[in-house]
């Protein structure tokens, strides 16, 4: 990331009439008026207002966009929850080859039959490590999987005299995407509140059970950090009162190989091979969310799916899947994706796996371990993956958790996630991942040290920070209050810039 | 090979600094019972023994080429080397979702330069940052209007693709939606206006445009018709016909969604592609998915951030406008770069060779005795043909001359409803008339500036060669 004073123009601002930077083929087959070819049909009558810019100019601007980001590729990203883990360079050339990238989905299966394979063989990857039944690679992301997969519950539900299930129960910790994911599937949503160890309170589950229970969606180990050691009684429970567990995979990477959710009774899993499988974020996406089913969820799995024709070592599209919910997505899923995280298995195999959890979990203790003493740490015993330290003493002495993170950014680091999960104050979640060496973590204790005495001695710099990123802290009021979504092409006055206040 | 980067000796360095023995001590919390002994999966490989196995995986498929009509909602254009050039950056590449906009401003800068770019192809005044592909952003623009009427039916068009019908069902499930479907006309193939079903309850009225049988639609008088009952129109559009088409706001769309994939994203056996959403500025609170904004950072200067945030999950939960938290900001990167080398003229002049070359191979094929157009509507890149033979047969034919000559609709229909569904004679519509071609014989043809013109040559001769003698089959029922 560098420092630059002030913005990069927009690519609009940046043209001058008639430059282009794409040059086409002609036609090369008899000329004819669009309106001629599209009789009666309303066509465009103005051009649209496109960049007018040549390749070099775009190249640039591009480039020098880029550099106004910060990345893994560049630095620390401690980010909880997200596993931010470094994104092997080779994952990019294999999603990348013509013979995948070039595939259509329409081809028929003769023709695509190493993406089939590779698909069903990530499937069964994704089996062994989730200890599930069956999955679906369709889901985009996240988010998307946890959709499918409470519509699978509501499917299961409706099938057998459940449809007076209308709740699906939450711990107060749980991601924000879980409550929406179940508000989207026409759910009511419980959020019961944790237990002072952080963990999910049995009796408190035990009082909100009831013939109204659709299911519970956890996460395990929890947004805290925490593993739920009584996982197999809350499943128990819960299937007792005739309810499903849904387990939302984001911190996978702290069981890799250690610990699987179909062994905890879950019944449904979404995976982000975007997290745990070390497929790029793309300052977004694409992600994917493959969603794993145990027995009872198998017959509602979106579909198509991927099956081995017997005895003919082929792969087919299996759309004879009369109970599936249908589709959640076009086509077969985010297969670029896929590719990545398949290669990803592939070259860590079994052993590195179950290492990079390991190895994420002893990176997160040791940065808790050394900044215990200086921040609190809201719950007691060794964390997984990820743990939360609370800047409650900072902020009273003037340094909130949202401006440690603004000043960690000075230090060339990207902040923790801030303000989750909702039940900590001044919550700050670490999640180092396994792909960091000593020196970074260390750095990263030192930095939060001195920000930490910076606080006592120097708060202005703290509150004020960054000083050192491209641009400072945004005034998001402003942008709220005066949405400027889009740039406009000035008329013969010129561009209005939002005006503070 | 492992991407864990610690040795023996820095775990013992980290152990040590916990006063633990054993990594195992800290899993302690997890039940011995539920503790697995060994992942049974094969050993790691070293780079070079992943690579040959995936590389072989790739070596088994037959990527398509330019000998290449397949579309049915995943098009093959041409992308210049710069798009993935600048993609592959990684700056763009490996950078999370720009939550802290101080480091993140080429992120969210090419999300403010995507939405203007989407915005004024679409004419709307806003536009998001991208949702999944195009079928799930229908789906999520048909809530959004259900959300905006307070009505909860929606009334889909037959046209709309079969894969994003499906989608828009299995979303409906949720909140248990009535989901009606419209039939085409049989002779135009446009969305059939006679006998709308639109009443006081419909919320949405979805469409493609063009529609999945390449027609393109004539948009007011459904636009007109929805309003007339407080409805709104959702239109499914094709980014890269809209050089030349006029677009769908100016045409009364409220929503209007589809994949960009079109530009930037090579097709990647259907995904990822990139959804995208626009709308009306009244109606900006119901967006759902990410929302980049300008505004003015601590010192005076322009900047870009997340803006609106109270809409989405993170902030509302249970009551968020979605669910969606990833989106596909770096195909909607790729988008934003290419659009920026095509610049307004080679919208026009893309739009004009993917037409022009469609209608020459349209005029090469129609006069090959025994097929004929299946509709009459005026089309764009893509048409469907009735074939004397069945599609499949023929395809297979072609291929063995190295031609994928479209897809079948049988095949776009796998697991899904019929274009042409005998059940739309049900509900309040009328029976549609008898259809005149069995449905397995139809094939759409979809032609871009990645099929030059010596491809459509060979095409239309092949296809002459291997329809010939080819007797019409009797007419049956679709």
């Amino acid at each position: 990331m560098m420092t630059v004073s002030g913005g990069e123009s927009l690519i609009f601002e940046k043209g001058i009439p008639g430059h282009r930077g794409s040059h086409l083929p002609t036609a090369g087959v008899p000329a004819a008026d669009p309106a001629v070819l599209l009789p009666g049909v309303p066509l465009r009558e103005e051009p649209p207002s496109l960049p007018e810019v040549a390749e070099p100019q775009v190249v640039r601007h591009y480039t020098r966009l880029s550099r106004l980001n910060y990345c893994v590729d560049t630095g620390f990203y401690p980010l909880g929850s997200c596993t931010m883990k470094y994104n092997p360079k080779l994952n990019e050339e294999m999603s990348a080859l013509p013979g995948f990238a070039a595939l259509h989905p329409y081809q028929t299966e003769d023709q695509v039959q190493g993406v089939l394979r590779l698909m069903y063989e990530l499937e069964q990857a994704l089996l062994t490590i989730t200890g599930m039944e069956r999955a679906s690679l369709q889901p985009s992301a996240g988010a998307q999987g946890e959709l499918a997969g409470i519509l699978m519950i509501k499917a299961y539900h409706r099938d057998n005299d459940g449809t007076g299930r209308d709740t699906v129960i939450v711990p107060d910790s749980a991601h924000g995407t879980n409550l929406a994911s179940a508000a989207m599937a026409g759910y009511r949503v419980v959020e019961i509140p944790s237990s002072p160890r952080g963990l999910i309170d049995l009796s408190t589950l035990r009082r909100h059970l009831s013939e109204r229970t659709a299911a519970i969606m956890l996460t395990n180990p929890n947004t805290l950090g925490l593993f739920e050691e009584d996982i197999l009684e809350i499943s128990r429970l819960i299937h007792e009162a005739g309810a499903l567990c849904y387990y939302d995979g984001a911190n996978l990477n702290a069981i890799l190989g250690k610990a699987r959710p179909g062994d905890m009774g879950m019944d449904v899993v979404h995976l982000n091979l975007h997290k745990t499988f070390s497929t790029p974020h793309g300052g977004g996406g694409p992600g994917a969310g493959p969603v794993a089913v145990g027995p009872t969820l198998e017959p509602y799995l979106p579909m198509p799916l991927v099956r081995p024709v017997q005895g003919e070592g082929v792969f087919t599209l299996d759309y004879d899947r009369p109970f599936s919910i249908g589709r959640v997505k076009g086509f077969f899923g985010n297969v670029g994706v896929m590719i990545r995280a398949f290669t990803y298995i592939l070259s860590v195999g079994s052993d590195g796996l179950t290492r990079a959890g390991e190895d994420a979990v002893l990176a997160a203790n040791y940065l808790r371990a050394r900044l215990c003493d200086l921040y609190s740490v809201p719950h007691d015993g060794p964390c997984m993956h990820e743990f939360v330290i609370s800047a409650t003493q900072q902020a009273e002495r003037g340094g909130t958790a949202r401006d440690i993170a603004k000043r960690l950014l000075d230090f060339g680091i990207h902040p923790p996630t801030v303000y989750f999960p909702l039940t900590v104050r001044e919550a700050l979640m670490v999640e180092p991942t396994e792909t960091e060496d000593l020196h970074t973590l260390d750095r990263f204790v030192d930095v939060m040290r001195q920000i930490d005495g910076e606080i006592t001695n120097d708060p202005e710099t703290v509150r004020e920070a960054p000083h050192h990123t491209p641009v400072r802290r945004p005034d998001e009021t402003l942008a709220a209050r005066h949405p400027v979504l889009r740039w406009q092409k000035p008329r013969s006055d010129e561009f209005s810039e939002p005006v503070s206040g | 090979m492992s991407h864990t980067i610690h040795n023996d000796n820095d775990r013992l360095q980290l152990l040590g600094a916990l006063g633990a023995s054993a990594v195992d001590d800290l899993f302690s919390a997890i039940p011995e019972t539920l503790l697995l002994r060994r992942l049974d999966l094969d050993p790691g490989l070293p780079e070079s023994e992943t690579r040959e196995k995936v590389e072989d995986l790739a070596a088994a498929n037959r990527p398509s080429g330019p000998l290449s009509f397949l579309g049915a909602g995943c098009y093959r254009h041409y992308v210049p080397a710069a798009v993935s050039a600048l993609t592959s950056r990684g700056e763009f590449l490996t950078a999370y979702t720009p939550y802290q906009p101080e480091a993140s401003q080429g992120t969210l800068q090419s999300i403010f330069e995507f939405q203007t770019c989407v915005s004024e192809l679409t004419g709307l005044e806003v536009a998001n940052a991208s949702l999944y592909d195009g079928p799930s952003a229908l789906a999520e623009a048909a809530f959004m209007a259900l959300r905006l009427t307070g009505r909860d039916e929606l009334l889909v068009s037959a046209g709309v693709h079969p894969e994003a019908l499906q989608v828009v069902e299995t979303y409906a499930e949720g909140p248990e939606l009535t989901v009606l479907r419209q039939a085409l006309d049989p002779v135009s193939g446009t969305t059939s206006t006679k006998t709308l079903q639109l009443s006081t309850a419909t919320g949405a009225v979805l469409v493609s445009q063009p529609n999945c049988l390449g027609v393109v639609e004539d948009l007011t008088p459904l636009a007109e018709a929805a309003h007339a009952v407080g409805a709104l129109l959702v239109v499914s559009t094709d980014l890269a016909t809209l050089g030349i088409l006029e677009s769908p706001g100016m045409l009364g769309a409220d929503i209007a969604v589809g994949d960009a994939q079109v530009f930037g994203n090579a097709p990647s056996f259907g995904g990822p592609s990139v959804g995208f959403l626009a709308c009306r500025m009244e109606h900006l609170r119901q967006v759902p998915g990410r929302l980049v904004g300008r505004t003015l950072d601590a010192d005076g200067r322009p900047c870009y951030t997340l803006t609106l945030q109270a809409r989405e999950q993170h902030i509302r939960r249970a009551k968020a406008t979605s669910n969606i938290c990833s989106n596909q900001a770096l195909g909607a990167l790729a988008a934003t770069i290419h659009l920026a080398l095509l610049g307004p003229v080679g919208l026009r002049e893309l739009g004009e060779i993917c037409l022009q070359r469609a209608h020459h191979l349209h005029g090469l094929l129609c006069e090959i005795p025994g097929v004929r157009p299946l509709v009459t509507g005026p089309f764009f890149l893509e048409f469907a043909l009735a074939l004397p033979c069945a599609a499949e047969a023929f395809a297979q034919a072609m291929r063995t001359q190295g031609i994928d000559p479209g897809v079948p609709l049988l095949r776009m229909e796998r697991g899904a409803r019929p274009v042409f569904d005998p059940d739309l004679s049900a509900g309040r519509d009328e029976p549609p008339p008898p259809p005149t071609v069995p449905a397995e014989n139809v094939l759409l043809v979809a032609v871009t500036e990645s099929n030059p013109p010596d491809a459509l040559a060979r095409y239309a001769a092949a296809a002459r060669e291997v329809l010939a003698g080819t007797e019409p089959r009797p007419q049956g029922t679709r």
